[in-house]
């Protein structure tokens, strides 16, 4: 059960998209996830669609792969718009007996929906194109300059890689426990909700004594290792722009100012 | 001089209450005099508790003395300035292998120690080269960690610390967490290091059988060096080895009981071999 979790599941492959440095697509998904929440009508619909569509298809990844980050947010997205259909108020459109839908309800629900599940393919063409540490790497790069006022830039991206790292070894530790407990009678599926959490207690509190046992050890790994912070630190992958960079930033940003004309003409 | 000097060292664990009151004091390290010359192979054996990860830290600029001295390559562990420098010549490898790999590339957690002393991207690149190369991990350079079996873990993280290019290793009981399998590949890549690059090892264990092929053993029992010598010499002791709480090897404990009971077999057999050429002897 616990094995179905995928963060940050890297899919390689040999795409322009897969060689564009991270900073170009933190960038780029950015630029998306604000034209996803700002796009209005069919034809903006059509733009944002056809753009992300069209950079699935370069990144040579599966649509299926895509998919499969949805699953997880099913349910969100069915009650996110059946509150959102059922409770708009405005001009009625169906009315069986004590429920009203109204225009504005099927209009927001819609939208609603659309713009989850892009919001969801979109940055999953990122993760599964970037590997953890690119990922890490290009947001290190991209939010340097806030380490003037004092953001710890470095220590954030460094904590992420870690996280990266253990969150796998946390969830084979976790199944372990789990099955160890249960092999002594613990049971984690029946019961109400307080029930259950109350069961939680024996598999958490020896999942935590181990956590932080780990990281005290890998803090003195990292020490022995000479780790003193970001400073004076050089790169064995250093993020250098290419000419594809160039060309893509070019696009992503072209295909913005379409979606912002689209939206002000109509 | 050697490159791994302690004289006199004593390190006391101070354990204090909410209101910093001293609790208690655990004396780990008392009066521990020890010397490696460089190139060698030392073994450190030692019972549960006997102090041997203290020291290790020490080596390591870790923990410091509480008093005495330990030199290291010729630079006092005391001494705040010298830090990174005894960390960079005197690499450390841990028990756990899950616990002390950083990245979630092979190479990228090899290349961590030298990014950390800023050593320019083409170079960093060669040395985690030749350091996979060197415990024979090159072909698992894109692996994930996670992926890897117990000892070929636990070869990245020697990778790891010799790519700060250190003239001496400290391994701190790197294969209890090992099967047998994984141990032997542990101990041959560091008895490998040890001969083709000249690099001094440090080898803490509580395995009797891992200290064989090392060139001086030293026995610690409650922070201090209780016996020492070459392994031959160390393994003819059996009763002051059992005395101390270590397991002597099932062959050596073997020709120990069979001299025992009036054979004429010499001390220290630590191989089947040898015990086999001995009782042919006999006749
Ligand atoms: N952080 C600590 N605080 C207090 N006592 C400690 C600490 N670490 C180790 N000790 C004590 O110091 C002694 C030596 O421990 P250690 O060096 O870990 O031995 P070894 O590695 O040989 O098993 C033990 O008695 C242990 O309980
Ligand atoms: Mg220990």
């Amino acid at each position: 059960m616990l094995r179905d979790i995928t963060l940050g599941q890297y899919y390689p492959a040999d795409s322009v998209i897969h060689k564009l440095d991270p900073r170009t697509k933190l960038f780029g998904t950015l630029l998306f996830i604000i034209s996803v929440f700002s796009f209005d009508g069919l034809l903006g619909f059509g733009v944002i669609t056809l753009f992300m569509f069209g950079i699935i298809y370069l990144s040579k990844v599966p649509l299926s792969f895509m998919v499969r980050g949805l699953r997880a947010i099913v349910i969100l997205l069915l009650i996110a718009g059946a509150l959102n259909l059922f409770l708009t108020p405005g001009q009625p459109l169906i009315t069986l007996w004590k429920i009203v839908i109204t225009k504005e309800g099927v209009r927001n629900a819609s939208l609603m929906t659309v713009r989850m599940i892009y919001l969801i393919m979109g940055t999953s063409v990122m993760t599964l194109t970037t590997t953890p540490n690119q990922l890490t790497d290009g947001l290190e790069k991209s939010l340097r300059p806030l380490s003037k006022i004092h953001v710890p830039v470095h220590e954030i991206a460094m904590m992420m890689s870690i996280a990266l790292r253990f969150i796998p070894i946390l969830i084979e530790e976790t199944d372990k426990i789990m099955k160890a407990q249960m092999a002594r009678g613990a049971d984690f599926e029946s019961g109400g909700l307080i029930k259950k959490a109350k069961n939680m207690v024996p598999l958490l509190v020896p999942l935590f004594v181990s956590a932080f046992r780990r990281a005290n050890d890998l803090a003195l790994a990292m020490e022995a290792r000479c780790y003193v912070g970001g400073d004076g630190r050089t790169k064995m992958k250093p993020l250098v722009y290419e000419k594809r960079d160039v060309g893509a930033y070019a696009v992503v940003i072209v295909y913005f100012v379409i979606v912002v004309l689209v939206k002000s003409l109509l | 001089m050697g490159i791994v000097e302690a004289k006199n060292l004593v390190h006391e664990y101070i354990t204090r209450d909410e209101e910093g009151n001293v609790e208690g004091i655990q004396v780990a390290l008392d009066h521990l005099d020890l010397s490696v010359k460089p190139g060698q192979f030392i073994a450190v054996l030692g019972h549960n508790g006997s102090g041997k990860s203290t020291f290790a830290k020490h080596i390591n600029a870790l923990l410091t003395p509480t008093e005495g001295t330990l030199i290291v390559d010729g630079l006092d562990v005391s001494d705040e300035n010298h830090v990174y420098d005894i960390r960079q010549r005197a690499g450390m490898v841990f028990q756990n292998p899950d616990n002390q790999i950083i990245a979630s590339v092979v190479q990228e957690d090899v290349g961590f120690g030298p990014e950390n002393l800023g050593v320019p991207t083409e170079q960093i690149w060669e040395r985690v080269e030749q350091s996979l190369k060197s415990v024979g991990m090159w072909k698992y350079r894109e692996h994930s960690p996670n992926k890897l079996s117990g000892g070929q873990k636990q070869r990245v993280a020697i990778a790891g610390v010799m790519a700060m290019e250190p003239k001496c290793i400290i391994l701190d009981e790197p294969t209890a967490m090992l099967d047998p399998d994984g141990r032997k590949e542990v101990l041959h890549a560091v008895h490998k290091l040890n001969k083709e690059k000249g690099v001094t090892i440090i080898l803490i264990t509580h395995y009797m059988e891992e200290v064989v092929d090392a060139d001086y053993v030293y026995v610690m029992d409650q922070g201090k060096v209780v016996m020492e010598g070459n392994p031959r010499g160390i393994f003819s002791q059996v009763d002051a080895l059992q005395e101390h709480r270590l397991d002597v090897p099932q062959i050596t404990a073997l020709a120990h009981e069979l001299k025992n009971s009036g054979l004429p077999i010499p001390d220290g057999i630590l191989t089947r071999q040898e015990l086999i050429e001995a009782l042919a002897k006999i006749k």
